[in-house]
């Protein structure tokens, strides 16, 4: 039998580590405002498409034929090879990862081989991939793609902000390339400013910012003439980041591990004495 | 290079074919069929592993994209849902080992051993044989190991259910000790036995309801008459519901096929402890798809209203039989309300993780035919195994965990 000393005694232990364990598992996060990120103001776009090729030439597949420039042919959608494309909605709009500031894809995947790194990329570690594909499902803007026709190491592609060249202090390549001035690189606390600045200064040009606080927030925000629902964004995202939706069940499995064995321990000990 | 894929396609069919041979002669007791029923059935597992093993062969030199219906609009497909079908069947095992090593209930030592094998095979067919097929990378499954990344569902899901299958394979190893006559070694692994049932109830309710939490991460394409904040407690609550079921379905049919007696009121009980539990979850959800305005989406898709209408229907129908006591009393009745509970929880595990996802999704998946056949050949190994258990292992002789160890091997040697 245990006794009340005995079992005071454990389940303070267990609360302090457990208590101690949430303090661990609290990750420390880049600071949102000095994170690299990308102001897209869409009034600007032409839809040339300078932005799609120079990502495909970076990531070192084919360029765009010619005659795919402004609105011809391709890939009208992401997909592996396609990082990044100019969407036909009404106005011309930019697709590629949306750097979210705690995104989906980096909680659910099970060996890390996603990662926010603290300069603000989301990329991918292929090398400890194991295929899953929880991350295309868990993404809240639908951007990793697999490459389906891989049979024995398929990868996930997606935009990695181009995460070497931000490192040698150059912008992304797409940003590099972009001739109106639609893609502005810079940190996230300033291009959020400068959003807001445009925004108020012509009211009649812009009606809304997107990125700011949708799923926590993005490290490219876009700048729009409609609203985002119009242009082809998710519709009903939570603000809240959506990891945190998770977290909430994960961070109970200790409270049951502790609770169920005490208890099962419990009744061991009561029914061996019983029989 | 097509002929080498054409060579290993038909040595994949081959495998699979003689396989099937030689699974329906061990199965007939060696003996070839003699009338025309068992022939058909010779000639289904034939053709089914055939194709099986077309497909398994195709799905390794080709990749996922050549021989499935998935997609980059829907990333997961039947072979992931199979895997939360088949845990969620699983759940059998769990329960009754608990039952049974925690809580000694004498009533249910004779289940035991059917029961706790059809769970272990139910993971080795889903969460193992599924998974080995679904993964991209499936020879890098072993990582998740050594990288951790404990805000992934899936990284907890994964090491549950590595660690649960080690405590069914103890679980189940004195079964194979006992036949092998290695009774030291029983001993020792009967001895240990409990801290072990202890581990895996607490593996399984976290394993199970963490299926359920794998879909928190989608709150816009999970359809909210799946889609929940409460999803791990359903899918717990759930789990234990299809376990009782499961036992039920288990014991009776193989105790009733391999012509062993099994005491009537093993699976009236069994109803009787689900029947709580299913009038709670069905409270429950009833409760909290009204609490979030979600009825509109049983009329707004078809497809899907049609799918959770089915799954609903299901779970309610057997409450029919068992509140009523005149029937619930009968070995029968039980058995019958046990399995549209156990087809109605799958049907849930395929809403949520299949069909709830369609439309959000924008996809219009349904399973390849290589897919659906793999699947199929999974499931009926698992059923084969089971009965060449049956067959030639001591699966229906109890072991009594209530009485001395020695007692109970000398009574297993005897």
């Amino acid at each position: 039998m245990i006794s009340r000393r005995k079992f005071l005694q454990a389940s303070a232990t267990g609360t302090l580590t457990l208590l101690g364990a949430r303090q661990l598992f609290a990750e420390s996060k880049a600071d949102p405002r000095e994170c690299a990120a990308v102001l897209v103001d869409l009034t600007r776009c032409i839809g040339c498409r300078a932005c799609e090729n120079a990502c495909r030439v970076r990531a070192g597949f084919d360029p765009l034929p010619p005659a795919a420039i402004g609105y011809g042919e391709g890939d009208r959608k992401l997909t592996f090879r396609t990082r990044t494309f100019i969407d036909r909605q009404k106005v011309p709009v930019k697709r590629q990862c949306m750097h979210c500031l705690e995104p989906a894809c980096v909680s659910v995947c099970p060996v890390a081989a996603l990662e926010k790194t603290a300069s603000g990329p989301v990329v991918y570690h292929e090398n400890l991939c194991i295929g899953c594909r929880y991350c295309i499902l868990a993404c809240p803007f639908n951007v990793p793609k697999y490459e389906w026709d891989n049979a024995l190491m398929p990868r996930v592609g997606k935009c990695d902000f181009c995460a070497d060249r931000l490192a040698k202090g150059q912008s992304p390549a797409c940003v590099a390339a972009c001739p109106t001035g639609t893609l502005k690189f810079g940190k996230r606390g300033e291009l959020l400013q400068e959003a807001k600045a445009r925004l108020d200064a012509q009211p009649g040009r812009y009606a809304a910012i997107y990125g700011e606080d949708v799923v926590g927030g993005t490290s490219w925000i876009y700048l729009a003439a409609t609203a985002p629902e119009e242009l082809g964004f998710p519709v009903g995202l939570p603000k809240k980041p959506l990891p945190q939706l998770t977290w909430k069940a994960i961070s109970k499995v200790p409270f049951v591990v502790i609770g169920l064995g005490l208890i099962l321990s419990a009744a061991v000990r009561w029914r061996t004495r019983e029989t | 290079m097509n002929g080498l894929l054409m060579l290993f396609r038909i040595v994949g069919v081959l495998v699979g074919m003689s396989a099937a041979v030689y699974a329906c002669w061990l199965l007939s007791g060696r003996q070839f069929p003699k009338h025309l029923g068992s022939t058909f059935g010779w000639l289904l597992l034939i053709v089914l592993w055939g194709l099986g093993g077309y497909g398994l062969t195709s799905r390794y030199a080709l990749g996922l994209g050549a021989v499935t219906n998935l997609s980059d609009q829907f990333p997961w497909g039947i072979w992931k849902a199979f895997i939360l079908c088949g845990i969620a069947f699983a759940a059998g095992g769990f329960l009754t080992a608990c039952m049974v090593y925690i809580f000694r209930i004498r009533l249910f030592y004779p289940i035991l051993r059917p029961v706790v094998l059809a769970a272990y095979l139910g993971y080795m067919m889903s969460a193992a044989g599924s998974l080995i097929v679904d993964l991209g990378r499936y020879h890098q499954i072993w990582r998740p190991i050594f990288y951790w990344q404990h805000h992934s569902v899936l990284f907890e899901v994964a090491w549950c259910v590595m660690l649960y299958s080690g405590v069914l394979t103890v679980e189940f190893a004195p079964i194979l000790l006992e036949k092998i006559g290695w009774h030291r070694t029983g001993r020792f692994v009967h001895a240990i036995t409990v801290p072990f049932v202890i581990c895996g109830v607490i593996l399984s309710t976290l394993h199970q309801s963490s299926l359920g939490s794998l879909f928190l991460i989608v709150p816009n394409k999970l359809l909210p008459l799946w889609y929940s904040p409460f999803i791990p407690l359903f899918f717990f609550i759930s789990a234990l519901i299809s376990g009782f079921a499961m036992a039920i379905f288990v014991s009776a049919l193989s105790f009733w096929i391999f012509h062993k007696p099994l005491e009537p009121r093993v699976l009236t009980t069994l109803a009787k402890a689900m029947t709580p539990l299913l009038l709670i979850y069905l409270f429950l959800r009833v409760v909290d798809i009204t609490s979030r305005n979600a009825w509109v989406y049983v009329f707004r898709y078809p497809l899907q209203g049609f799918s959770f209408t089915l799954e609903m229907m299901l779970l309610t129908t057997p409450l029919f039989v068992l509140l009523r006591t005149r029937w619930s009393g009968r070995r029968r009745w039980a058995f019958a309300a046990a399995i549209p509970v156990i087809v109605g929880v799958i049907l849930n595990r395929l809403n949520v993780a299949w069909i709830g996802l369609l439309p959000a999704m924008n996809a219009n998946y349904v399973p390849s035919w290589i897919e659906t056949t793999v699947t199929l050949s999974l499931i009926s190994l698992g059923v084969v195994i089971f009965g060449l258990a049956a067959r030639y292992l001591p699966l229906f002789e109890h072991a009594t965990p209530g009485e001395s160890h020695t007692e109970v091997m000398a009574h297993a040697s005897a």
